[in-house]
Parts: structure tokens; sequence; C-alpha cells
């Protein structure tokens, strides 16, 4: 539907910007995920990876949320 | 809606007018309001049949009236992950037995992270309960150049709101005259649901056997868990659960993912809430500073060292600053022991009371001042925040034995010792992930085993400089490191599958800690180490003093030497002899194991019994050490060769001798099945270390 090509969010650099486009997780990981506030269209920002490269510190909703690399990249997202 | 609170009320809380809960995220300042409320009027306990806490206290409302306010578990979602949240939920559901439900909930939510604290108020609207939104840290939120329209968000969430900055005590003049306020009407206002979940909701909750202001809020509940959730789901007949799963279909159907679709409803409702409430102006970036911090301690260089520093300054303290009140500890009460002693004829009963009782709480209560001094350290890493980043930078290496950042808290603890660190667990949400890092804490090397260690390097190296000394206490420390990760490794691939759980940290921004919520911790904590230990410790002192007391010998001239031989233990010792002479230790020796199983630092005390040395003072060991070097097999052999030394400073690293661990597990894991195959794991683990130090050291030619 976009012209932006889907990325997965374990794949953006540091500092990027992104929006969630799409989940390929089974269904508890993305429910806890969304009710975390990672929803469907949300903006966020990529702020840092931890010393030894995982997990990764997002800013979502105003506040750091961190995560796996593993379950990171099952979340699809186009920069912005 | 009141009706619960208003059936008869068994007497104990009678003046107690209204039962109120807290909720609220974590991180969120509950805790702050609930000590500041309730003050030291708290009483913690255990919630019936589960080991999580129950933290109640007593405080009043507006007019004076006695409420008994309720410390719910910090959770983000009431859809439950780990028994602590299964407790919050069950509460508000009034499922809980034992817990009236509450009249009303005070529901905590962190102004400068408005949003996501959000979600949880918009499910506790869906659960029918008067609820009081107590709106915190309004300053933090303004100096992020963030301000909230309290009239507004008053109107959109239909219920009381009260703005508050609770670490400055501002804000519970209003929020005492909120609760107070009778009756609270419930909520009218919750998260719209797309019509053809609401359908199915509805019908749901009609068919739920429950009164009818809790059926919607079950019946969301329980649409949205997932298929292995629901399997184990017990409170409700089967043909719920299985009416849930065809509803679930239904809507999987439709294009509606039964799990999903309520979570983005109530943050598409957040979303509205917000964009009437929230005014963003151009105030500073007050995160910037916890930023910058973050940029330094979750670094890959300075991350590490300032990690390492923490740890060092903390273990350092828990070690010098914790002596002295562990020396007046053990001299007051040893002294104590003597007056005791002098009152008393010498006949059994003084015995008792000196050398089993006495001697018994000195043992647990000495090591009071490292658990408070741990707790203190570990109460300003969770308030400041950095407990969090401890946890981001050490997942990496947890998940390689398929544990995640979360259970390193419980393992660090255990290197003062293993009861806090049990206890730590219960932030794990994986059950299996839990027992895993309760069965691998214990072999931490916790302080109780340093006075072993001393000894054994003392006997072996009399002249050793610091350096070595300090050289072989490290490998002890590595050794029980690097077994607990190996094992962890094991369980998790055999006993325990699993996979390598999901982990989602909220980092918060750094803050400063509140004294009076570490003070308060450290003072609970403490009390439930004495109550829990202590009690077990005590019954299984008197029982090792029995042990080494009966039957004595007829010769009453015996010494004391003679008489422990003589023994109940005695008799063990020797029995275990062909079981522990392929480590190089002879019956002595096997007493001493047999009285460390209380607990390891009775090591040092037993053998001066078996020896017959003059106990005298803890500090100086010297006549032991000297009278353990001369020790001689039959055949004139040393007894404490370099090998053997080794070999016990293996076991003492690896076997699990403290009841009070013990103890803790069971109460943990809430049967004796962990336990027991916690102590016989470790056991062997403990055996085969030191046959292959004493074995193998042979035949490579060492003595």
């Amino acid at each position: 539907m976009t012209a932006e090509v889907d990325e997965l969010l374990s794949a953006l650099p540091l500092g990027q910007k992104g929006r969630v486009v799409g989940f390929d997780l089974p269904p508890e990981y993305r429910q806890r995920l969304l009710e975390m506030g990672l929803t469907n269209g949300i903006e966020f920002e990529v702020i840092r990876f931890a010393p030894l490269g995982d997990p990764i510190d997002i800013k979502v909703r105003g506040y750091h949320l961190s995560l796996r690399k593993r379950e990171a990249s099952g979340v699809r997202v186009v920069r912005v | 809606m009141t009706a619960l609170a208003s059936a008869p009320v068994p007497a104990p809380t009678r003046d107690v007018v209204r039962h109120v809960a807290i909720a609220g995220n974590p991180n969120c300042g509950k805790s702050t309001i609930f000590n500041a409320l309730t003050g030291l009027r708290q009483k913690v306990g255990n919630y019936p049949g589960v080991t999580v806490e129950k933290k109640t206290g007593r405080f009043f409302g507006s007019h004076g009236e006695a409420m008994e306010l309720l410390d719910l578990p910090g959770s983000y979602s009431l859809q439950v992950r780990s028994p602590d949240e299964a407790v919050a939920r069950d509460v508000l559901l009034a499922r809980q037995p034992d817990t009236p439900r509450p009249d009303v909930v005070i529901c905590v939510v962190d102004a400068s992270n408005l949003e996501r604290n959000l979600y949880l108020v918009a499910q506790m609207l869906e659960l029918q309960l008067p609820v009081v939104v107590a709106l915190n840290m309004v300053d933090v939120a303004e100096k992020n150049g963030v301000v909230i329209d309290l009239m507004a968000l008053r109107e959109k969430l239909g219920v009381p709101v009260v703005s508050m900055v609770a670490t400055k005590g501002v804000g519970f003049i209003e929020l005492r005259q909120a609760v107070s306020r009778s009756p609270l009407p419930p909520p009218t206002i919750c998260a719209q649901m797309p019509i053809v979940l609401e359908r199915e909701v509805m019908a749901l909750a009609k068919a739920l056997p429950v009164p009818a202001e809790l059926a919607r809020g079950e019946a969301l509940l329980l649409l949205t868990l997932h298929e292995e959730a629901l399997a184990e789901v017990t409170h409700h007949d089967p043909s719920m659960i299985e009416a849930t799963l065809e509803a679930q279909r239904r809507l999987r159907v439709t294009g509606f993912d039964p799990l999903s679709a309520p979570v983005e409803a109530r943050y598409a409702w957040i979303g509205e809430v917000c964009s009437a409430v929230l005014h963003k102006g151009g105030g500073f970036d007050a995160l910037t500073i916890s930023d910058r911090l973050d940029g330094v301690l979750t670094h890959r260089i300075w991350g590490w060292a300032a990690f390492l520093a923490m740890m060092t300054v903390m273990f350092f303290c828990i070690f010098t600053v914790a002596a002295y009140p562990m020396d007046w500890i053990e001299g007051g009460l040893s002294a104590f022991g003597g007056w005791v002693g002098s009152l008393l004829p010498e006949s059994d009963l003084r015995s008792l009371l000196t050398d089993g009782v006495i001697a018994g709480v000195s043992g647990v209560l000495v090591f009071l001042p490292q658990i408070l001094v741990l707790y203190f350290f570990l109460g300003i890493l969770e308030d400041t925040g950095y407990m969090a980043r401890a946890a981001f930078i050490m997942d990496r290496l947890m998940s390689k034995v398929g544990l995640h950042g979360k259970s390193f808290i419980p393992m660090l603890s255990s290197f003062a010792c293993a009861i806090p660190g049990v206890m730590a667990t219960r932030t794990i949400e994986n059950r299996k992930d839990r027992l895993v890092t309760i069965l691998v804490a214990p072999l931490m090397s916790c302080s109780a085993r340093l006075p072993v260690y001393a000894i054994m390097i003392a006997v072996f190296l009399p002249v050793a400089s610091a350096w070595q000394k300090s050289g072989i206490m490290l490998s002890m420390y590595m050794l029980g490191l690097v077994v607990a990760f190996a094992m962890a490794w094991l369980f998790k691939k055999t006993l325990l599958r699993g996979e390598t759980p999901m982990l989602l940290l909220e980092m918060p921004p750094y803050r400063i800690p509140s004294w009076r919520t570490i003070l308060i911790r450290m003072w609970e904590r403490g009390g439930l180490f004495v109550r829990r230990a202590g009690t077990v410790i005590l019954a299984l002192s008197v029982l090792l003093w029995a042990l080494s007391t009966y039957p004595k010998p007829s010769d009453p001239d015996a010494t004391p030497a003679e008489a422990i031989a003589h023994s109940t233990a005695g008799r063990i010792g020797h029995a275990i002899e062909p079981l522990i002479a392929p480590l190089g230790y002879d019956w002595k020796i096997g007493i001493g194991l047999i009285g460390s199983f209380a607990a390891r630092e009775v090591f040092v005390s037993t053998m001066s019994i078996v020896y017959n040395v003059q106990a005298g003072d803890d500090e100086d060991t010297a006549p032991l050490r000297e009278t353990m070097r001369a020790e001689r097999h039959n055949d004139g052999r040393p007894v404490f060769t370099p090998l053997v030394c080794i070999g016990l400073m293996v076991f003492y690293v690896l076997a699990m001798q403290c009841v009070s661990t013990v103890a803790i597990v069971r109460r943990e894991t809430n049967s004796w099945r962990w336990p027991l195959f916690q102590v016989a794991y470790m056991t062997g683990l403990a055996w085969i270390g030191a046959f292959i130090v004493f074995q193998g050291g042979r035949l490579l030619g060492f003595q």
C-alpha cells in the first residue's frame, strides 16, 4: 500500500525514527508489545543498543522500552 | 456496587469502613504514596496458597475514618504474566479468598508517561470498580514541557483525578478527600470495543456465572487470553472455556485477532483522551539529563566500568561496614549465652539453651546487618532506576544460558545471601525461568562460606600473602558463578525446557531515590528474613544440638571431643566415612559436614569441638588451625593436605548446606520437591567436585 519499503525494527540503525506497520510474532508476544504501547502506526526512535549489541532501547510514547533483537525482528516498520 | 462490602464483615475489620486498593505500573511512585499514607502502620503477609507478598496498611480518610489500604503488585496490564500480576487481577475480580474486593481503587499514573500508564486505567475502568486516579509526578511532566489539563482529564475518564507530587507530599489531602467521598459511583466511561468484539463480550458475559458488575470485565479478560493460558484457567467451568474458544474462533473468521483488538481499541481511546488533555509546551527536555547519564552508564566500555565499580562498592560495604554490627550481635548474644549459662546449673537444659537456642538465634541474626546493607544498596539501585540498566547490559550474557536480564539481580544478591536472592526471583514472570534462577542462586558464594574458606586457606597456606589468599578466594567465587551458569544452561535444556523468554524492559528516567521508601523496605525485608529463616533455623539448630549431644557417653568425665564422637552426629560421621573417604575426608570432617547443614559457618565451631580445641574467640582461629594442621590419619599421613583443603573449599562452594535457603525455596516454590531436588543435585555436584580435586590432584602427583 505504501511506497516505503517494510524493514525490520531489528535492522534499524541508531537514531533512526520509524513507524510500526505490522508484526510477525506469535499472538501472545504481539499482545505484550501492543500492551506496552508499541501499536500499529505508532512512531518510535532507536535510542541505543546495549553494550553487547542486544537488547535495543527504543523511545515510544515518550518512554524507553528495551526489547531483544529476536522480538524486534518480528516487528515490521518503515523509516520516517 | 458496594454489595460485597456491605455483606457481614468479620470482626477484626469491624472498624475499617472502607477497603481501598492501590494499583499502578511499575515505577509510577506507587510505593511512595502507599508509604506516605500508611506510615509504619503496615503489615506484610502472604496471600493464601501463593507466595506473593500481601502488603496492607491502615490509613485515615479526611474525616478520620479508618481505611485499609492494600498494595497491589505493580503491573502494566491485567493480562496476567506473573504470579504477582495474577494476584492483582484476582483481588480486583473478587476471586482472591481472604481478600475482600476493594470498595475503591487508587490507580497511580505517572504524568510524565501518561499514554502507557493510562492503559492500566483503561482496563480498571472496564471492571466497574470505583476508581480514583492519582496523577503523580506532575512536576516531572511539567519539566518535560507537558501540561495536563486536569479538568479535561476528569471529564474524559469520568472518575476523580487528583494531581500529585508524592515525593514532596503534594496532593495527599486531595487524595484522602477523593477516597473518603461516599458513595463513589462506578465508572461510566471505558474504551469502546469494535462492535463485533463487543457482541461476543456481552454474550460471554451473560453466560458467566459471576455477579453482573464483574461479568463484562471477566469476559473481556477471558477473550483476550491465548489458548495455552486458557487451558490453565481453573476458576471457570470447562464449558465456559469452550465458549471462549468458540468466540475467539468466530472473531478470527471476521478478521479480528481477539488478543490484539481490545488492546488496540484501548490505545485508540487513550489517544483520544491524550489529545484532549495533553498540552505539549516548548519547555526544555529534562530527559536529556537521564539520556546523558545513560550515554555513560550503558556505554560499551564505561557502562561496564561503572557497573563493576558499583558492585565493588556494594560488596565492599556488605563485607566491611556490616562487620561492625555483626561483631556486636555476635558478642552480645554470646555474652547473653554466657550469662544464661551462669544462671543455670550444668545440665542438658543449659546446654540446650546456650548451645542450641541462643547459638541458633545468633546464627540467623548475625547475617541481618549484611542483608540490611544489601537491601539498602538494592533499594538505591532500584529507586534510581539503575536496576533496569543493569538488566539491560547483562541481558545478552544471561540469554546465552536461556535466562534474561531480570535473573541477574537474584544471582547478584545471592553473593551476600541466597535468601534475599531467592526472594528477589519474584519479578521473573516465567515460572520455569524463575525456578531455574532459584535452583542455581545458592551456588553463588554467600558470606557464610567466607569463614570456611578463610580457615581452609589458613590451614594449607599458613604464610600466604594477601594476594595469594584473595586469589584463592576469587577463584572460589568464580567457580560458583561458572557452575551456576552451566547448571542454568543444563536445566533450561533438560528439566525445565523452554524458550528463552521474551524481554520487555522499561528503562525509567533516573530519579533521586526516596530514602524513606528505601528505609521502610529495608525494615520490612529484614523482618521478613528474621521471621522466615529464623523459625526454621532455630528448629534445626535445636535438632542438630540434640544430634551432637545424644546419646551421651557413659563416662561422665568424657571430653567434649569424646562426647561428640559418641553422639548421633559422631555415629553418622562414622557411617558416612566410606562415602567421603574417596574425597580424602575422615569421619571427623564428616561430623563437620553434618553440622554445616544448618549453616555453613558452623563448620568452624563444630571442628573446634571435634578437635577439642578451646572454641575461644571467633576472631582467633589459630589454635584450631594448628590442631588441624597437626592432625594425622592412623598411618601417620596428614589429614589436611592441600588437596583435601582445596577439595573441602570446592565442596562448600557447591553444596547446599543451608537450612534457611531450603526453607525459603520451600516457601517460594510451594512444595518440597524443588528444595529436595536442589539439595540432592548440589550435594552431588559438591561430591564430584571434591572427588575431582582430590583424586585428580593425586593422579597429577600433588598431595
